[in-house]
């Protein structure tokens, strides 16, 4: 299964938590290709090709997991900003986050997003959710784009 | 300020009382002179007509000597002087008929009335005449009688000028009376009306700024406008301080209602921030003991491993108990809305969404009939969950469980319960039962954060109930708990009988 396209956009800012993700998303051996950005603005300008990523070819990744809370722009700014411009609107985007706000859910599903999970304290848990999010997302969901 | 001088009662009840005194003070008077008057007037009609008696006594002597009837009658004619005279007779001392003078030439003789002896004289008044008749005497010896009458016309004629002088002396009076009234009521009836209107004007308008006008006169309508006044004033001036320490409250109020919104919203960023600050180091702990475990794990022995568990225990606990910290908080904080709840249908959703807990149990239920109460559906939910999963908690060891769920008459008040036959607790620490992390049992035989009471505690304050337990080890708990103050009692009554 190896593409040279971009399978995941991975946004998050906290280093350990990152680590936790990246473990989980390989041990479900469903994806290589993952792309990370730390913050908000990182992941902006990976998306639509600008700043320090210029020179990249414009490419739909398949799935877009999003941290809420991150430094610069804020998860649900990155969101916006995706739903807002036409070449990015369809990609699936889903918010995976440690809070279980009714301000931070609503406010996801009021921007399009496609699905909203909040990370499980219990590591056991937290593997089994990503590799049902990989699963579902990667395999299983149909995407608008052909690949 | 405006006022009316009407024909109101007080001022004509002035006026005719000033007439009715001075009309009866007049006829009083004119009726005593009159009176004395007229009583006067007889004692001189009979001295005159006596004397006239004695004249013609005199004159006629010889002519009754020389029994000369002509001579006394001529003599007695010159009586025609007199229009009152009726009669005149001159009588024989054997009291016969002698002479007379007939008014009208109507002879009309009569007898002779008798004189009281001892007496030279006596009159009578009667049938509206006088009649006087004296004894005559000529040298010692009676010689005739003499008899006159005569007609009362003088005393008429004067009663009857009397009555005309009274009528125009009262009705003379009564104008000046009646004059000096209307200058007399103004004294009294005038600052009357004035002080009526004003209390009128005060009452309507509930305007206190009015005050009634002073009288001039020292007198009990001063004191009366000044006590009024005095009294407006002090109704002014609680009235104002009523005012001022209403805005004040207001304003304190307000001030109240203030903080606690600014407390409320302070509590709000704090819990958001613990619930998303405090789980990203906790799952990051739980994360890599695992890993540890896993990718590792051949290289550590059993102890390493063990405690590796343990740090991952840790920090599950930990997480629990943050969800639960935050979960009665932000019950705390929720407002209560009161809908008429059939409890029934609630409980069997709550046994649905159980099923999961109680895969593989063996667990008899007695669910009773439960009321339709006001009260908040979600809120109420809540309690259910947590005294059934208590419930199903406790009687794990226990071979055949027994929960019941049901209502009981609790003087007038509508009690429900939840009963199982489980572990129970010590009846000697219920009061510690629903403190917020107070557990009852040890960790290792029962897990639980012990916040779960305290959380229905919550909610059931909230809606003005009461809740409490009893228990005995090893022998099951009961949990009673209202979920309305007594007052509303008779509303969910009400609701109970319309919703069967």
């Amino acid at each position: 299964m190896a593409h040279s396209e971009v399978e995941i956009v991975l946004v998050e800012d906290n280093s350990a938590d990152l680590e936790l993700t990246l473990y989980a998303l390989r041990q479900s051996h469903l994806v290589n290709n993952i792309h990370i950005a730390r913050d908000g603005a990182e992941a902006l300008d990976f998306l639509f090709c600008q700043g320090q990523y210029a020179e990249r070819a414009f490419l739909l990744p398949r799935l877009i997991l999003l941290d809420l809370k991150l430094p610069k722009v804020d998860g649900l700014e990155v969101l916006q900003a995706i739903r807002n411009d036409e070449r990015t609107k369809l990609i699936p985007v889903v918010v995976l986050t440690s809070s279980k706000e009714q301000k931070d859910i609503v406010g996801s599903y009021q921007l399009h997003v496609n699905s909203y999970i909040q990370k499980p304290v219990d590591f056991d848990q937290f593997r089994q959710t990503i590799q049902q999010l990989g699963l579902y997302w990667l395999v299983v969901n149909q995407t608008p784009f052909s690949s | 300020m405006r006022f009316r001088i009407q024909n109101h009662s007080i001022a004509a009840e002035l006026t005719w009382m000033n007439l009715l005194v001075s009309a009866s003070a007049l006829l009083l008077a004119c009726a005593a002179f009159a009176a004395y008057d007229l009583i006067m007037l007889r004692e001189s009609m009979v001295r005159v007509l006596s004397i006239q008696a004695q004249i013609i006594g005199a004159n006629s002597v010889s002519a009754m000597l020389f029994n000369d009837p002509h001579s006394a009658e001529s003599s007695l004619a010159a009586l025609k002087a007199g229009p009152n005279i009726i009669k005149a007779e001159i009588y024989t001392p054997d009291g016969l008929p002698f002479a007379g003078y007939f008014r009208g030439h109507r002879r009309k003789t009569g007898p002779l009335p008798k004189i009281p002896a001892g007496q030279t004289e006596a009159h009578w008044f009667k049938n509206k005449e006088l009649i006087v008749v004296r004894r005559i005497n000529f040298q010692g010896k009676p010689a005739e009688t003499v008899l006159m009458e005569s007609d009362l016309r003088q005393i008429n004629n004067r009663l009857k000028r009397y009555a005309a002088v009274v009528f125009f002396i009262v009705v003379a009076c009564l104008a000046a009376v009646f004059l000096m009234s209307s200058f007399m009521r103004r004294s009294i009836a005038e600052p009357l009306l004035r002080l009526a209107d004003t209390a009128s004007i005060v009452s309507r308008d509930k305007d206190y700024s009015v005050r009634a006008s002073q009288v001039d006169r020292y007198n009990e309508l001063a004191i009366l406008v000044k006590s009024f006044n005095e009294m407006l004033d002090q109704i002014q001036e609680r009235d104002a301080a009523l005012k001022s320490a209403h805005a004040e409250l207001e304003l304190r109020v307000q001030e109240r209602t203030r903080q606690l919104a600014g407390a409320n919203k302070e509590l709000e960023a704090f819990s958001y921030s613990v619930s998303h600050d405090l789980r990203a180091p906790l799952r990051q702990i739980d994360g890599f003991s695992n890993i540890l475990v896993n990718d590792y794990g051949r290289h550590l022995d059993a102890e390493a491993l063990r405690y590796l568990n343990l740090i991952r225990n840790g920090a599950r606990k930990m997480g629990q108990l943050v969800d639960d910290l935050l979960n009665m908080g932000r019950i705390g904080r929720q407002e209560l809305t009161r809908r008429p709840t059939d409890l029934n249908p609630l409980l069997q959703s709550v046994l649905q969404d159980m099923q999961p807990e109680l895969e593989g149990r063996q667990i008899e239920w007695r669910i009773g009939a439960l009321p339709t109460l006001e009260c908040d559906p979600g809120l109420v939910r809540v309690v259910f969950v947590n005294l059934l999963s208590n419930a199903v908690k406790y009687t794990r060891r226990k071979e055949s469980a027994l929960i019941e769920v049901g209502q009981a008459a609790h003087g007038g008040e509508v009690v429900l319960f939840v009963r199982d036959n489980g572990a129970g607790f010590d009846q000697k620490y219920a009061h510690k039962l629903f403190g917020v992390f107070q557990r009852l049992h040890r960790a290792d035989d029962f897990e639980g954060t012990g916040v779960g009471l305290a959380t229905v505690q919550r909610i059931i304050h909230k809606h003005g109930g009461r809740i409490w337990a009893e228990a005995r080890v090893n022998e099951g708990a009961a949990f009673f708990f209202t979920l309305e103050t007594v007052r509303h009692g008779a509303q969910s009554r009400a609701l109970d009988e319309a919703a069967v």
